[in-house]
């Protein structure tokens, strides 16, 4: 259970002044100029020893991404990419960042930026967050205004923050396919390698990281690494924003954390499941993409990286969607295959012929219009999506998909009974009949 | 240099080199779609996953992912990758599935089965059955002109023609739009493309979405005859190989040839065949006292030119012009003639034209060669348009802009070449200015490698007795020396002719001698009555309004401008009828193949010309082609070498140079604008005529 003391987003629900003045309150831009003269080195050591893993869902080490970068510049101008193409469904944490507390996001690029040598961040907004790329803007503005940022500013070291707007496509949060739209082409991921710490945006170095990975730098870094590294379980510190949306009786976007219960963070922030715990399904832990998992399994697990692993699932953006047993378990994942099938962007086989196939079978298994062993079939054609794509949107439409054959087969086997059962002895279906 | 296993078998290879190639070199084969050797990586159709250790422990894109990508074992061992495991069988195999499951089962329908890629990996790698029960995407098909069929329900997104379109042929007219399942490969607002290029896209598309419109449904792969050639279109000498069935030439293809056209054709080079079909003198006519030309015999054919010839004073009174197309046999039986009638009015150049033998071969090749225009450092382009008169050339210059980025200009008339250059002027000022070292004068100065191209049009302008083509030669000679330092071995003088003719006839001779005069003087004195017999041996780019009352007999395949003005045709064969040497713009002697034969009564030009001797009483001293070519290479000793280029001394060049100029003035007339119709194969062809409607109009749009 986070202590009030220890949260880092203190405006989460921009009940205070969001502005300068408001982070200024509330702590921010304190001894940023400290930070920036101890240096590259000891910025990057001391969010290693915070043990700070990536918030976008893939939970890389954020400062070992960092030393990526070249450490002697070779001419290129060094890219800090902040990665707030908030897409994945059921994620609303980087959101309330960006509209609440913006002067974390602009603070921690300053010194992130300082951490690999880049004069330069680019934030990449969302298309659709409006609101939240006006704030943002503003208060780059305001950063810009009282000196903070910008060309020989208060802290000695040159940067300039640039926002830009996506044009509204979930393929663009990813890094390479990001960095492309970034440069004015249409948004398809990049082969790896090169990575893009060696040839990132316009061919430069180019680190991107999650708006939330770069907006809790800078609290680390005044509080040590050691406060972040002692709160959660080993190797998966510190606090972290989670969104619970689904049948919970009070959706909600939280700091919490990390390695909280599911149980505890559903009691204490969302009012508990709806209709109680023995009403509970399942739940998908991390945005749409990981697996869900069945609720009898999920109740006792732990919310960070480790322990949903150990569930057979991921803590992805940690934005849980909670499907109580009213929900049409195949219907819930066949929506989300339809929106991959949308958002696939078309550039290899796997993704682009496999998604199509994925949200059709998907689509008859809804109804129960299938074989048996179709299920299997099904089974199959994600594994030979998974892995043989060039991002990992394929394997993110694979995952809910494999959580669902894994754990809810006989849902989908009962659901094929049913339909058989309902048919005439001509082999019409009625309700298909009726049509 | 880097180690790798490749299957166990140890390699080693440059380090910079793709999995794939790595592969290659082991011998393992890795099936691919949308990698292709000439295009950038694109690495999206999977096909070419293999299993790596070192690297990621997913399959890996073979195509994308280099040597040194992957780490060395713990104990310094080379990193190895599999192109037979399980896992990338099942990578193979799945791969395979995703492709076919919406790829209509058209093949029977299909004008790429059995020289689809698709149809080939899918037997070799796919699986036999169809686990895909839902309906397959239907894609509408696009016009993209009349050139390029589209199927696009075959699609696979590979990109081939995309890239192709935007990298090599330098047109942004194709693209993928859409995402996932719904994207289509278009022009954007379904335009027809505007490449000279754009036949390629039917080579490069793996399956059968991207077909020639002009050959659709007419003919299977193996039932076609298969000919090696050379093409005649421009004088770049592409490598062909002519498909015929029967007596009928039914497509034409690209071959490979690194030096020339790389794998590149143009489409007046693909598309030109069914010209082969139309407008043809398949029996000799002759014109009757009223005026009309009349189907004859060969022998009366002959009487009547005969006839001519004894009619007239000889010598000198008699004269011939080899046309675009003609081959070194054609030209070289012609010549022979012409000396046993005691004349030496021959002329295979272009009215007005600067260039002479006297100055060395040197003088009128393109000395840097086609694959040394990817050396040069910088471009300078006199009065031609290269992206019309020589298309695949022109995809050289592009592709050396692409990789260095180096300074091109361009005096002559603005045109769109496909990469940026600079304007430099129009004419003769500013060749001289730059000749005296000022203005791009300083970049060459500068360049190791200068490039300095002279379009023919250039070289052959004005009127008798004033040539500014000799002065132009001269000045750009003068340029391609330049007083800067020049790499070792490095000739960067290059003159680009825009027919397949020139450079064999001025190789043999075929110009004026022993007091005979050049093609427009020898019209001028038809005019004038001073000659009584004019042979055009296939010639057809002069005016034919102004030969006066001399008596024309024309040699050549088509009824073109030169049969209409004709007295006596004698229909000879085309280039795909008879086998003849050809020495392209850098003097590569290539020799053609017959792949069908003459239709009716038309020969081959050397055996027409070889009987006409005897009906005239002076009988040349070949009886067969063979006996020809003999003499041919007793004379001309480097026309036996095929393939190769005879090293030309470029110390001529300097003599060349440092001829003094008159000219002061005047502009550059301007290159050919249309690129379709400039032989008379091309205008009988009804697709190059639909295309030059096409073009014309588009620039009209344009204007």
């Amino acid at each position: 259970m986070l202590a009030d003391k220890d949260r880092i987003f203190t405006n989460l629900y921009g009940q205070r002044d969001w502005r300068l003045e408001g982070a200024k309150a509330r702590g921010g831009w304190v001894g940023t100029r400290e930070f920036i003269d101890l240096g590259r080195d000891w910025i990057t050591n001391e969010v290693k020893a915070s043990g700070l893993r990536g918030r976008g869902g893939a939970g890389f080490p954020t400062a070992l991404k960092w030393t990526f970068m070249p450490k002697v510049n070779d001419g290129r101008p060094h890219y800090l990419v902040v990665n707030a193409d908030e897409s994945e469904p059921g994620t609303c944490k980087d959101r309330e960042i960006l509209r609440h507390d913006p002067h974390h996001l602009v603070e921690g690029c300053l010194i992130a930026g300082r951490a690999m040598d880049a004069h330069v961040a680019i934030i990449y907004v969302r298309g659709e967050f409006i609101r939240e790329r006006q704030h943002l803007e503003h208060a780059v503005q305001e950063a810009y205004d009282a000196r903070l940022i910008g060309k020989d500013n208060v802290h000695g070291w040159d940067f300039d923050i640039i926002v830009h707007h996506g044009a509204g496509a979930y393929i663009c949060g990813e890094e390479t396919a990001l960095l492309e739209s970034l440069e004015g082409k249409k948004g398809q991921p990049r082969l790896k390698p090169p990575f893009p710490a060696a040839m990132g945006v316009w061919g430069c170095p180019t680190t991107v990281n999650n708006v939330e990975s770069i907006a809790v730098v800078p609290e680390i870094l005044r509080r040590g690494g050691s406060w972040f590294a002692g709160i959660g379980r080993a190797n998966n510190t510190g606090t972290k924003l989670m969104c619970v949306s689904g049948h919970v009786n009070t959706p909600a976007t939280f700091e919490e954390a990390m390695g909280v219960t599911f149980e505890e963070m559903i009691e204490k922030h969302c009012g508990g499941i709806r209709g109680g715990w023995d009403n509970l399904l399942a739940v998908i832990p991390g945005g749409a993409s990981v697996p869900c998992v069945p609720g009898e399994k999920i109740r006792n697990a732990y919310m960070d990286f480790d322990g949903l692993k150990e569930v057979g699932s991921s803590l992805g953006t940690a934005a849980v969607i909670v499907m109580d047993k009213q929900t049409d378990i195949i219907k819930a994942i066949w929506r989300l295959s339809a929106f991959y099938k949308h958002e696939s962007c078309g550039q290899c086989t796997p993704c682009r012929e496999g998604t199509g196939w994925m949200m059709r079978v998907m689509a008859r298994m809804v109804e129960g219009r299938a074989q048996k062993r179709e299920i299997d079939m099904l089974f199959e054609v994600t594994k030979q999506v998974e892995g043989h794509t060039i991002c990992a949107l394929g394997d993110a439409a694979a995952w809910p998909i494999q959580g669902l054959i894994r754990n809810f087969r006989h849902v989908i086997e009962e659901r094929i009974d049913q339909y058989t059962w309902s048919s005439t002895s001509d082999g019409a279906v009625p309700s298909i009949a009726a049509e | 240099m880097a180690q790798i296993k490749v299957d166990g078998q140890l390699v080693e290879v440059p380090d910079y080199f793709t999995l794939m190639q790595a592969a290659e070199a082991a011998g393992a084969e890795i099936p691919r779609f949308c990698y292709h050797e000439r295009l950038s990586v694109a690495g999206n159709c999977r096909m070419c996953l293999v299993e790596v250790k070192g690297g990621p422990p997913k399959p890996q894109a073979s195509c994308a992912m280099s040597v040194k990508d992957l780490r060395p074992g713990p104990n310094g061992e080379p990193p190895e990758m599999f192109t037979n495991t399980p896992m990338v069988k099942k990578a193979r195999e799945g791969v395979m599935e995703f492709l076919l499951i919406n790829h209509p089962l058209d093949c029977p329908i299909c004008d790429q089965g059995g020289e689809c890629d698709l149809q080939d990996q899918a037997m070799a790698y796919g699986v036999d059955k169809n686990r895909y029960a839902e309906n397959k995407r239907a894609v509408e098909d696009k016009y993209i002109g009349p050139l390029v069929k589209t199927s696009m329900n075959r699609c696979i997104h590979c990109t081939r023609c995309v890239r192709f379109t935007t990298e090599v042929a330098g047109i942004s007219e194709m693209g993928l739009i859409g995402r996932g399942e719904d994207a289509e490969i278009t022009t954007y607002l379904e335009k027809s493309l505007s490449s000279e290029l754009q036949g390629n896209v039917i080579d490069l598309c793996p399956v059968g979405a991207l077909t020639s419109r002009p050959y659709a449904f007419s003919a299977r792969p193996w039932e076609l005859n298969k000919t090696e050639s050379i093409d005649v279109m421009d004088a770049v000498g592409s490598n062909i190989r002519v498909d015929a069935r029967g007596r009928e030439v039914m497509r034409i293809l690209p071959r490979v040839n690194e030096a020339i056209n790389e794998e590149w054709i143009s489409d007046k080079t693909r598309f030109v065949w069914d010209g082969l079909k139309s407008q043809r003198l398949d029996r000799p006519y002759v014109r009757n006292k009223a005026g009309r030309l009349q189907a004859a015999s060969w022998a009366d054919a002959f009487a009547a030119v005969a006839k001519a010839i004894k009619g007239s004073a000889g010598g000198n009174r008699i004269g011939a012009i080899a046309g675009d197309l003609s081959s070194v046999e054609d030209m070289f039986a012609m010549k022979a003639l012409m000396t046993a009638l005691g004349s030496g009015n021959t002329d295979v150049r272009p009215p007005m034209s600067g260039l002479d033998p006297k100055w060395g071969r040197a003088s009128y090749l393109f000395n840097p060669t086609i694959a040394g225009i990817e050396d040069a450092d910088a471009v300078l382009i006199i009065g031609s348009n290269p992206r019309y008169e020589a298309a695949v050339l022109n995809a050289r210059i592009r592709k050396l802009w692409r990789a260095k980025g180096v300074p091109v200009a361009l005096i002559g008339a603005k045109v769109d070449l496909t990469y940026p250059y600079q304007h430099l002027g129009q004419g003769f000022e500013t060749l001289a200015e730059i000749a005296a070292g000022r203005g791009f004068g300083e970049v060459l100065a500068k360049a190791q490698r200068p490039l300095v191209i002279v379009g023919e049009r250039a070289l052959s302008h004005g009127s008798v007795g004033k040539q500014p083509g000799r002065d132009v030669l001269a000045l750009a000679a003068k340029i391609a020396q330049g007083a800067g330092d020049r790499a070792e071995g490095w000739n960067g003088f290059a003159v680009l002719h825009s027919a397949a003719s020139r450079v064999g006839g001025l190789d043999i001779g075929f110009v004026p001698h022993d007091g005979g005069v050049c093609s427009a003087d020898q019209m001028a004195k038809a005019q004038k009555g001073e000659l009584d017999v004019l042979f055009l041996l296939g010639a057809d780019e002069y005016d034919m309004s102004s030969m006066g009352n001399a008596f024309v007999v024309y040699i050549g395949s088509h009824g073109d401008a030169g049969a209409h003005r004709a007295d006596v045709i004698l229909p000879g064969a085309a280039y795909t009828e008879k086998s003849g040497t050809y020495v392209n713009t850098e003097g590569r002697v290539q020799m053609a193949n017959r792949a069908v034969f003459p239709p009716g009564d038309a020969r081959e030009e050397w055996a027409i010309i070889r009987a006409l001797s005897a009906v005239i009483g002076r009988p040349l001293g070949f009886d067969s082609l063979a006996d020809l070519r003999r003499q041919l290479y007793a004379e001309y000793p480097h026309m036996a070498r095929l393939d190769a280029i005879a090293p030309e001394a470029a110390a001529d060049l300097v003599r060349l140079a440092g001829n003094a100029t008159k000219t002061q003035t005047g502009g550059f007339p301007s290159p050919i604008s249309e690129f379709y119709l400039t032989n008379p194969i091309a205008r009988a062809s009804a697709v190059m005529g639909e295309c030059a409607q096409l073009a014309s109009g588009l620039r009209q749009a344009a204007e």
